[in-house]
C-alpha cells in the first residue's frame, strides 16, 4: 500500500480572487477576472483579452532584496507559497531542511523580465542586461525561489508540459512524498501577460479574438472561439497523510490518483489519450466511475478538443454521467497554474458542499454534457477529478478524495 | 581630464538599484568594513554591482577584483586605482 498523500495548504493568486478566500467568493459567485488587458496595450493584437490580477503589489509582500531579481510569476508564486505555507500552519525554518522539497509547473518561464532584458541588449548593448537574467527567466525559477526562501533543500524540480504540467507537478511531488520526503511545496504560477509572452502564446493559434469579456471564452458552446489566457494559480503544501496526522494539521483532502498519457502522433487517427489518462487515474484511486461527484474540465473552447474531451469525460461515465465544471470560464487559461487552482477549487467545493459554476456558455446538448450552469450547484463533494490537457499532446487527470 | 571618484554613496546607490537592499540591513550606517556577505549581498548581486560600475564609470573590472574585494571599502579603493583616483575612501 503506497503512502497516502494529503494536501494541509492552499495559496490562491487568481484573477478574480487574491487569496483563498476572495478566489473562493468570486469563484462560487461567478464573478469573473476576465478584461481589455491594461498592462500594456493591446489594441494592435489580435486577442487583447485577458484575465489580470489586478490589485498584486510585490513590494507589499515580499524582500526588497527579491524586486531586482524575479519576474511577476515568480512574485506572485512566491507569496502564494507563503500563503500556504501559513495555511498548513508549517514554519518551514523548524523543519529538517532536507525534509522539504518543491516541485512547480512552469508553461513560458518569467517573460516580462525576459522581455525587459532583452531589450536592453538591443537597445543599449549587453553590458546592461541583468545578472539576474541568467536565472529570472527560467523554467526551475518559481521552485527555486521557493526553495531558497523557505530554506527547503529536499528533493526539487520543475515540469514543463504546458497546461498538463499543474498535475503532472502535483504527482511528481506525491512520489518524492513516497520515496520519504515529509513535505513537498507544489502547483504552479504562471503570468506571462507582456507583449513577448502575448505574440508567443499568439502563436499557439489558439486564443479568442473575442473583445466581449462574457463572449470571448466559451468551452462546449457552439460559439467555442479559443481560450483567453490568465496569469495565476495556485500552490499547494503536500504531506503524506502520516505526518499531517502526527501534526495535527489540518487536511483538505488527497492526491489519491493520478494519469498521464501522451497523445497518438497527429494524422494517425488513433484515439486522443485523455480517456486513458482519465481511466489510469481512476484505477489509480482505486476507484469506479459512478464515485465521482465532480469533473472539473480542461475546457479548451477549441470545438475538436471539447469534442474530444466530451467523448473522454463520456465514455468514462456515460452521457451525462457526472458533473462537468469548468470555474476556468472566470479566469481564463492559467496554463500550468490552471489545475493547480482547479484542484484548490475542488477542495473547497468538498468544504462547502458546493461545485463551483460555469459561466457564460451555453453547452450544445450534442456534447452530452452535464455542465454546471452560471449558478453554482450544492452538491456534496467527496471525489472529485481534474483534467489537463497540454498543447503538444499532453493528458493528465488527478482525482481528488476528501477524507474521513 | 578631471578624474571621478567612485564613493561609499555611488556604491550604495548602485546596490539599491541593481540588487536591492535587506530590510535587515541599514546601508546608511557604518559598512565600510562590513563583508558583502554579511549585507546580504551574494556573489550574482556583486556581478550586477560590478557590471553596472563599469558602465557608468567606464571602466572594466576583472573578475577577481570582485571576488577579492570581500567589503565596501576594498571595492571603492579597487574601483578608485582604475579611475586613477589616489588614496581614496
Amino acid at each position: 500500500m503506497s503512502t497516502a498523500v494529503v494536501v494541509t495548504g492552499l495559496g490562491v493568486v487568481s484573477p478574480n480572487g487574491l487569496g483563498t478566500n476572495d478566489f473562493w467568493a468570486a469563484t462560487r459567485g461567478g464573478k469573473s477576472g476576465i478584461g481589455r488587458i491594461t498592462r500594456f496595450d493591446p489594441s494592435q493584437y489580435p486577442a487583447r483579452l485577458a484575465g489580470e490580477i489586478p490589485g498584486f503589489v510585490a513590494e507589499d509582500h515580499l524582500p526588497n532584496r527579491l524586486l531586482p531579481q524575479t519576474d511577476r510569476m515568480t512574485r506572485l508564486a512566491l507569496v502564494a507559497a507563503d500563503w500556504a505555507l501559513a495555511d498548513a500552519g508549517v514554519t518551514p525554518a523548524e523543519l529538517p531542511e532536507f525534509d522539504m522539497g518543491v516541485v512547480t509547473a512552469s508553461h513560458s518561464g518569467g517573460f516580462e523580465f525576459g522581455q525587459n532584458e532583452l531589450r536592453k541588449l538591443w537597445s543599449l548593448g549587453s553590458q546592461h542586461v541583468s545578472a539576474y537574467q541568467s536565472f529570472a527567466w527560467f523554467y526551475a525559477v518559481n521552485s527555486g525561489q521557493i526553495s531558497i526562501r523557505n530554506g527547503m533543500k529536499g528533493p526539487s524540480g520543475v515540469v514543463v508540459s504546458d497546461q498538463a504540467g499543474g498535475l503532472d507537478a502535483v504527482a511528481q511531488a506525491r512520489r518524492q512524498i513516497r520515496k520519504g520526503t515529509a513535505l513537498i511545496v507544489s502547483g504552479a504560477v504562471d503570468a506571462s501577460i507582456c507583449p513577448w509572452g502575448w505574440v508567443a502564446q499568439l502563436a499557439g493559434g489558439r486564443l479568442s479574438a473575442s473583445d466581449e469579456p462574457t463572449r470571448a471564452y466559451l468551452p462546449f458552446d457552439a460559439d467555442a472561439r479559443g481560450h483567453v489566457p490568465g496569469e495565476g494559480g495556485a500552490i499547494l503544501v503536500l504531506e503524506s497523510a502520516e505526518a499531517a496526522r502526527r501534526r495535527g494539521a489540518k487536511v483538505y483532502g488527497e492526491i489519491a490518483g493520478y494519469g498521464a498519457t501522451i497523445d497518438p502522433r497527429p494524422g494517425s487517427g488513433g484515439e486522443p489519450g485523455l480517456r486513458r489518462a482519465l481511466e489510469t487515474a481512476l484505477a489509480d484511486a482505486g476507484i469506479r466511475p459512478d464515485e465521482v461527484d465532480v469533473v472539473f474540465a480542461d475546457a479548451a473552447a477549441v470545438p475538436e478538443l471539447d469534442r474530444a474531451e466530451a467523448d473522454a469525460i463520456n465514455a468514462v461515465f456515460g452521457v451525462g454521467g457526472v458533473p462537468v465544471t469548468a470555474p476556468k470560464t472566470m479566469t481564463g487559461r492559467l496554463y500550468s497554474g490552471a489545475a493547480p487552482l482547479d484542484l484548490a477549487a475542488a477542495f473547497l467545493a468538498m468544504a462547502d458542499g458546493l461545485i463551483p459554476p460555469t459561466v457564460n456558455t451555453e453547452p450544445l446538448p450534442e456534447y452530452g454534457l452535464d455542465l454546471v450552469g452560471p449558478q453554482p450547484r450544492p452538491a456534496q463533494v467527496r471525489t472529485a477529478v481534474v483534467l489537463a490537457r497540454g498543447q503538444g499532446g499532453f493528458n493528465s487527470a488527478v482525482v481528488v478524495r476528501g477524507v474521513e | 581630464m578631471a578624474t571621478t571618484e567612485f564613493t561609499l554613496d555611488d556604491l550604495k546607490r548602485i546596490l539599491r538599484e541593481g540588487a536591492g537592499a535587506d530590510e535587515g540591513v541599514d546601508l546608511d550606517g557604518d559598512i565600510l568594513d562590513t563583508g558583502f556577505e554579511e549585507l546580504g549581498y551574494e556573489s550574482l548581486a556583486l556581478l550586477e554591482t560590478g557590471g553596472r560600475i563599469e558602465r557608468e564609470f567606464g571602466i572594466t573590472l576583472d573578475d577577481d577584483v570582485l571576488t577579492d574585494a570581500h567589503t565596501p571599502r576594498a571595492l571603492i579603493a579597487a574601483v578608485n586605482a582604475l579611475l586613477g583616483v589616489g588614496a581614496a575612501a
